[in-house]
């Protein structure tokens, strides 16, 4: 039994994206723009780092895009239908898409990719793959994912950067690490790898032989290496530089860029990472190991501020453990508002004695450490004892790793559900030192983890929703870690590169699109 | 052969300097904090614990220090310095694809801060008592105490952003297809600004050097017998005082030299110059200890070649240094 509701819903993604488009985009010219810092390789499979990511998004290609709402878009896969059990799911894909070595792609393709090559090397795609049974090409354009049990957020795994196609043709029965065709990334994307001049430019050219008509519009994409970030804001103010990705200069520097003749702005095409950015309190021992004292801190944070000053007003306060890209968001919740007040008697209730307790700021860039000296501020206000300790990425890495810190900051991505970017943080079997990317700040409760794991699989959503709901009142309750900010990551670009982000991965996948009106 | 010997005992002494700075340099980098494993993952945004041993079994991060010594040493010797960790490119290959870039950048502003601070300083010298004397003292003072990144900031606001007359950034031109002529052309004014700045210092040390030391020079009594014989003040300068004078100057020279692979980083880093500096910084930032030794290991070798460089010449320039003395 087969649901003709995706069918639907596939449809109207497609109208969305077409009327998001302006009107008659002009063919040619060449966009300059920046990666930073400099991507380990391009072969997105093999590679998931933020600036991997970014430049082969454009390269290879997903069976599905997202919407800046996350709804599912056609990429490689044309359609798509759910049982009405939730557990297989039938992707239809284009028939005429062919790879940039001109061998054309097929379903043993999407069998080879996730089947082989992610369950060996990509643990985002693991993730999602432990609740599949099995992969079926059913014909050479039919792909079937047959589900152990139902998987909530498993439509929104197929973002390129996730869930890459890699050319079998290729790839199979090699050593997938040392492969001779690493260094030339073979894609089925809107632009084709040309040229890696490396410390100085990535050059990526338009394939031709894209299989939707007329795109890509631009002959060309060239992506500049840069390392230091005044020198980057340079570069763009002297206008070598058409586009500043996210992240790509200091965020004193983005008012006085944003507000130059010709310049543009959005904050849109993070939706589907949404990066959030929190405060890990050490639950294990210390004051921050008592309740009282995590929620004096919350009360004693002017998140207000931090945003306005030093974010330019950019991004977004939550009101607990789920952003508002993530789906269930519990609406109900009493934030944790600036109260200094409410800090004092929480610490004084708890006899917190003033024991030192230390602060490790995220060492990646300026707007970071003023965050660090803004809360340490904000700490000492209330009376706790605070003292910042700075380090380098390395550093950094270990010490989180080694859960040898008290509060420090961090940001992770949300990954659109709560299954994918969420329950990792809190869930107990998610303990393990040496990662500073798990449930670092040591939470255990019993009952979020019954939660968490009976909402990923239940079905359908509204059963999910109020699973949810109660895992967030408890989070709420306990803050097992700080919530800081959904952080806004701006692009500026000169305002003549047209529909530049037109999906929830922004310029990750966005020249497809794109087009220059000069 | 007394330079040969001479040449043959420096160069066996290089190689156990050599090997001890390999082995100090590899436990120096164990010491910091943090592997290559965990970063790589951080920069991924997504990791599990099969991720980091994966990548940690790769590398060789797995086995005991001692294991990863004699991997690495025994490497070496064969000279090979295995592959970086985050790019996956063997060591070697990525430091001679740098090296020019740096060799471009460091002997330009090797050759202009060595022939300007001398000029300026000899006519410092020359016109000791007089303002422009003074000026040019003041002038080297300035760019001696003025730190390095804000001259390279500053000169690109000024130079690159307000004046529009020079690349603010890079090797050459992106997407222009320069070819021949206009290729080295296009490539000599992205040196401009950052050469210029990575000058500034050394040539403001050569000046004051150069007039102090001529004015030194200038009392000896082989000056005045040259007076005293009447020869002209230019070639008095030139021959008798200049030529004393220089001794100083090619000792800091040879350490200007040896510094000119590793000594770059922050004008690489600012002008985003492809060159090694900025791979030996990354390299650090990342942990990707085969490349940072590699990089140790290049500086290293060079600075010993240049100590002997500057032995040699000094040997040229002052007849009284004789032999292996």
């Amino acid at each position: 039994m087969k649901t003709p509701l995706a069918l639907a819903i596939s449809a109207a993604a497609f109208a969305f994206s077409s009327a998001a488009l302006s009107d008659d985009p002009k063919q040619g010219g060449t966009v300059n723009t920046i990666i930073q810092p400099e991507p380990p390789g391009l072969v997105l499979g093999m590679v998931q780092n933020a600036p991997t990511r970014t430049v082969a998004g454009n390269i290879y290609e997903g069976l599905l895009r997202y919407t800046t709402d996350l709804e599912p878009m056609p990429q490689l896969a044309e359609s798509w239908e759910v049982s009405d059990d939730g557990r297989t799911y039938t992707f239809h894909l284009r028939e005429d898409v062919t790879w940039h070595d001109g061998e054309p792609f097929t379903a043993d393709d999407v069998v080879f990719s996730a089947d082989v090559f992610h369950r060996e090397l990509n643990p985002s795609a693991r993730a999602v793959l432990q609740h599949v049974e099995s992969i079926e090409a059913t014909d050479d354009h039919t792909v079937v994912f047959t589900l152990i049990e139902p998987f909530g957020p498993f439509l929104i795994s197929f973002e390129a950067g996730t869930f890459t196609m890699v050319p079998e043709h290729l790839y199979a029965d090699t050593d997938f690490r040392n492969n001779e065709h690493n260094d030339h990334p073979i894609g089925t994307g809107p632009f084709k790898f040309a040229n890696w001049e490396r410390g100085t430019v990535i050059e990526l050219v338009k394939n031709d032989d894209y299989y939707e008509d007329g795109l890509p519009y631009l002959d060309g994409v060239n992506w500049h290496i840069i390392p230091d970030g005044g020198s980057r804001a340079v570069a763009f103010e002297n206008g070598s530089i058409d586009v500043l990705p996210s992240g790509t200069v200091e965020n004193f520097d983005i008012p006085r860029l944003s507000a130059m003749d010709n310049v543009c702005m959005t904050e849109e095409g993070h939706e589907y990472f949404s990066p959030f950015a929190m405060l890990w309190m050490n639950n294990r021992e210390g004051p921050t190991a008592d309740k009282r004292f995590r929620q004096a801190v919350m009360y004693a944070m002017d998140r207000e501020f931090a945003k306005d000053v030093l974010w330019n007003g950019l991004g977004n306060v939550p009101l607990s453990a789920f952003g508002s890209n993530a789906r269930f968001q519990h609406d109900g919740l009493e934030p944790y508002d600036h109260n200094p007040d409410r800090a004092r008697e929480l610490l004084e209730e708890m006899e917190y004695d003033g024991e030192e307790i230390t602060i490790l700021p995220l060492p990646y860039g300026e707007t970071w450490t003023r965050w660090a000296e803004a809360v340490q501020q904000n700490l000492r206000e209330v009376g706790i004892n605070v003292r910042t300790q700075a380090t380098d990425v390395g550093g950094w890495n270990q010490r989180l790793g080694d859960w040898d810190y008290d509060l420090a900051f961090t940001y992770l991505f949300q990954y659109g559900d709560p299954a994918l970017g969420i329950s990792r943080t809190y869930l107990s079997d998610n303990i393990a030192k040496g990662s500073p990317w798990n449930n670092v700040e040591g939470y255990e409760n019993e009952r979020v983890d019954e939660l968490f794991n009976a909402a990923a699989t239940a079905f359908p959503d509204e059963e999910r929703e109020a699973l949810y709901r109660e895992v967030q009142e408890i989070l709420h309750e306990d803050v097992p870690v700080g919530w800081l900010m959904e952080l806004g990551f701006p692009t500026l670009y000169r305002c003549d590169v047209k529909d530049l982000v037109t999906s929830g991965v922004g310029v990750n996948d966005g020249f497809k699109d794109a087009w220059l009106d000069r | 052969m007394v330079y040969a010997r001479l040449i043959m005992m420096r160069l066996l002494k290089a190689v156990i300097v050599l090997f001890l700075i390999v082995i100090f340099n590899f436990f120096l980098i164990q010491m910091a904090p943090g592997d290559p494993a965990a970063i790589l993952a951080g920069e991924a945004g997504a990791a599990d614990q099969e991720f980091l041993n994966q990548l940690r079994e790769r590398f060789g991060l797995d086995q005991p220090i001692y294991v990863q010594l004699w991997r690495y040493v025994s490497g070496i010797a064969m000279l090979d310095f295995g592959y970086s960790y985050r790019l996956g490119v063997p060591v070697f290959d990525l430091i001679m694809d740098r090296l020019p870039a740096t060799l471009l950048l460091t002997g330009t502003a090797f050759v202009l801060s060595l022939v300007l601070g001398i000029v300026a300083g000899s006519m410092a010298a020359a016109r000791v008592k007089k303002p422009s004397g003074s000026l040019i003292m003041a002038l080297a003072l300035v760019f001696y105490a003025t730190p390095l990144f804000w001259v390279a900031l500053m000169s690109v606001v000024v130079f690159s952003v307000y004046l529009g007359w020079l690349p603010a950034y890079g090797l050459y031109t992106v997407g222009a297809g320069h070819t021949g002529f206009a290729l080295v052309l296009d490539v000599a004014k992205h040196l401009i600004l950052p050469a210029t700045t990575l000058a500034l210092f050394f040539m403001a040390i050569y000046t004051r050097m150069t007039r102090t030391s001529m004015l030194d020079a200038a009392q000896q009594d082989f000056v005045k017998t040259a007076r005293a014989k009447g020869l002209k003040p230019s070639v008095i300068q030139r021959r008798h005082i200049l030529r004393n004078a220089l001794l100083p100057i090619i000792t800091l020279a040879g350490l200007q030299a040896g510094q000119m692979v590793g000594g770059a980083i922050l004008t690489e880093t600012v002008f985003a110059w492809p060159g090694i500096g900025r791979l030996m910084f990354e390299a650090l930032q990342q942990r990707d200890y085969n490349l940072l030794l590699g990089i140790f290991f290049f500086s290293a070798a060079l600075v010993i070649v240049f100590n002997i460089l500057t032995d040699l010449v000094y040997r040229l320039a002052d007849p009284r240094i004789k032999g292996a003395s």
